[in-house]
């Protein structure tokens, strides 16, 4: 398999959370949103984050993003150093959200590029730098299209290349296929095992779906449900490259287990986390 | 083909609707009213009405230029301060509780009352027809606007942020462009309303325009004429109209293809649609 790197001026981030925890003014009060979440992602390997609706994982995301701030415990993000303000993190974490956002004036071309031209770089060498990714990422021909000329699954690929095109070796992916038919998630899924060994760069992914946990990272952290708590840290080691078939294979089969145990466990199997796993 | 449609959809109904309206209006006028001796003078039938227009085209076209010019400034004015409202309205809650009540206020002070204040400050002159017309419009710009800013998806927002985007940025290159077809709703309401502004601008004084033309020929029972200026009037608003959906269609060419991809079942894009077509 190629494994060609897209970008050389990545350098996959090793993240290391201690001991975060965030509540939100609620009702007078204070809800307790992350008790005590610790997570240990190695530089360049591929992480998930499964748990119930509702129990923090976005917030976990929007905090390692920069977006805001934990009450209490450190972030490390090596070689970015822990002790570094949020600011920092703004602009250097790739951040891709569920829905693609992409904006409906734009081509798609000039979509990818939005977080280069924020960086200051020129347009036309923006545009210079994301175009041999359109081909590599199976968007080849569609540079010239608009957002709503382009499939569910295509647009989430604009997204991503708009996120990871900024990236400096993180990408967080929040539930970025949890919009899309069933059908056209698991190709997205097979994308996404290609285009995160292209990138090189670590990935944590926030999920409902328990399968795709597994598929894509090379360790599930199970979350409880509010206040998050991690219950569980589960490394997945099948080798790659990884194709949809394995979902059969009965190591496979046996991590999903697991997983769900976990969930169950945790009381966070609901309906919907069950409805994410295809057996 | 598609324009031919979209001719087709949007103007017909509305054109057969009114010829009805004339034919009946015509015979009405012809066969009842001018039975009647000198009923003509009272209700004049739309032969007679055009036969005027096109008899007075001379007298016309100087006073229709007046309230046309008026109408322009006046409604420039209101898109400047309009927009400057809706960004000072977005930009600080405080000015948007401080700002947004007088906004309303303004709305419900009769224009029949403050044009002749108007014109007692400011004379005969061009001014006081350019803040009338302002007046009427610049609060459906403000507040289209001011919608429309705060119809940015918060996520959007995040997203950009994340990417290191400062609030000046984000305001520049997502809120503002994504506000467009809300602000643009508003300039639709603002254009109908511009003449009418200048027409009660001109209506208590004025030397020249449609208003007091209107006004001349009412005190002189020239109801034929009346009815040529009101067709003159109707024209023009129409016709800025018009030229909004043109410059709607020029300046957000994008909202109309997604629209339109969205809704394949609703295609018609009905220009006189009071939803906006939505």
């Amino acid at each position: 398999m190629e494994t060609q790197t897209i970008n050389n001026a990545i350098c996959p981030v090793a993240v290391r959370l201690h001991g975060i925890y965030k509540s939100f003014p609620h009702d007078g009060g204070r809800l307790d949103v992350l008790r005590d979440v610790s997570i240990d992602v190695p530089a360049g390997s591929f992480a998930s984050i499964v748990g119930p609706s509702g129990s923090g994982k976005s917030t976990l995301l929007a905090i390692l993003a920069g977006l805001d701030q934990p009450d209490r415990g450190t972030i490390t993000l090596q070689p970015v150093a822990a002790d570094a303000p949020i600011s920092q993190r703004l602009g250097q974490v790739g951040y891709m959200p569920q829905r693609d956002l992409l904006l409906p004036w734009r081509t798609a071309l000039d979509n990818a590029v939005a977080a280069l031209e924020v960086q200051g770089i020129s347009k036309h060498e923006a545009q210079r730098q994301a175009m041999p990714l359109f081909r590599q990422f199976g968007l080849e021909g569609f540079a010239d299209n608009y957002p709503h000329e382009l499939s569910g699954g295509m647009r989430q690929r604009v997204s991503f290349l708009r996120s990871a095109i900024s990236a400096r070796g993180l990408m967080l992916l929040d539930e970025p296929f949890g919009g899309l038919d069933a059908l056209t998630r698991s190709s997205m899924q097979e994308w996404l095992m290609d285009a995160a060994s292209r990138l090189g760069a670590t990935f944590i992914l926030v999920t409902h779906d328990v399968d795709e946990a597994v598929l894509l990272s090379d360790r599930v952290y199970v979350f409880s449900s509010r206040p998050a708590r991690v219950v569980r840290a589960l490394d997945i080691d099948i080798p790659r490259p990884r194709c949809l078939e394995i979902t059969d294979n009965p190591h496979f089969v046996e991590c999903r287990r697991e997983v769900l145990d976990a969930l169950r466990s945790a009381g966070g199997l609901t309906v919907r986390a069950l409805g994410g796993a295809r057996s | 083909m598609r324009l031919y449609r979209l001719a087709y959809r949007s103007l017909l109904p509305p054109l057969v609707a009114f010829a009805l309206l004339l034919v009946a209006w015509e015979l009405y006028a012809q066969l009842v009213v001018g039975a009647i001796a000198g009923g003509v003078r009272l209700l004049p039938a739309p032969s007679n009405i055009i036969t005027a227009l096109f008899t007075n085209t001379a007298i016309l076209a100087p006073h229709a230029w007046q309230t046309f010019v008026e109408t322009a400034i006046g409604f420039s004015l209101a898109l400047v301060v309009g927009m400057a409202s809706a960004v000072v309205i977005d930009l600080s809650p405080v000015l948007r509780r401080a700002i947004y009540p007088l906004l309303v206020v303004s709305q419900t002070i009769p224009v029949l009352a403050l044009a002749p204040l108007l014109v007692l400050w400011l004379g005969f002159g061009i001014t006081p027809k350019v803040l009338i017309v302002a007046l009427y419009c610049f609060f459906p710009i403000a507040v289209a606007g001011a919608r429309g800013f705060q119809s940015t998806d918060p996520e959007l927002v995040k997203l950009f942020r994340t990417f290191g985007a400062g609030p000046w940025y984000i305001f520049r290159k997502v809120r503002f462009p994504g506000a467009l077809p809300s602000l643009f709703a508003g300039i639709r309401i603002a254009v109908t309303y511009s003449v009418t502004g200048a027409i009660w601008g001109e209506y208590v004084g004025a030397q020249q325009g449609l208003g007091i033309f209107i006004q001349r020929t009412q005190h002189s029972f020239q109801v034929t004429l009346i009815f040529a200026a009101v067709i003159v009037i109707a024209a023009m608003s129409v016709g800025l109209f018009l030229l909004t959906l043109v410059v709607e269609r020029l300046v957000i060419p994008w909202y109309f293809a997604e629209r339109q991809s969205k809704s394949v079942l609703s295609r018609d894009l009905s220009l006189f649609d009071p939803r906006g077509g939505k």
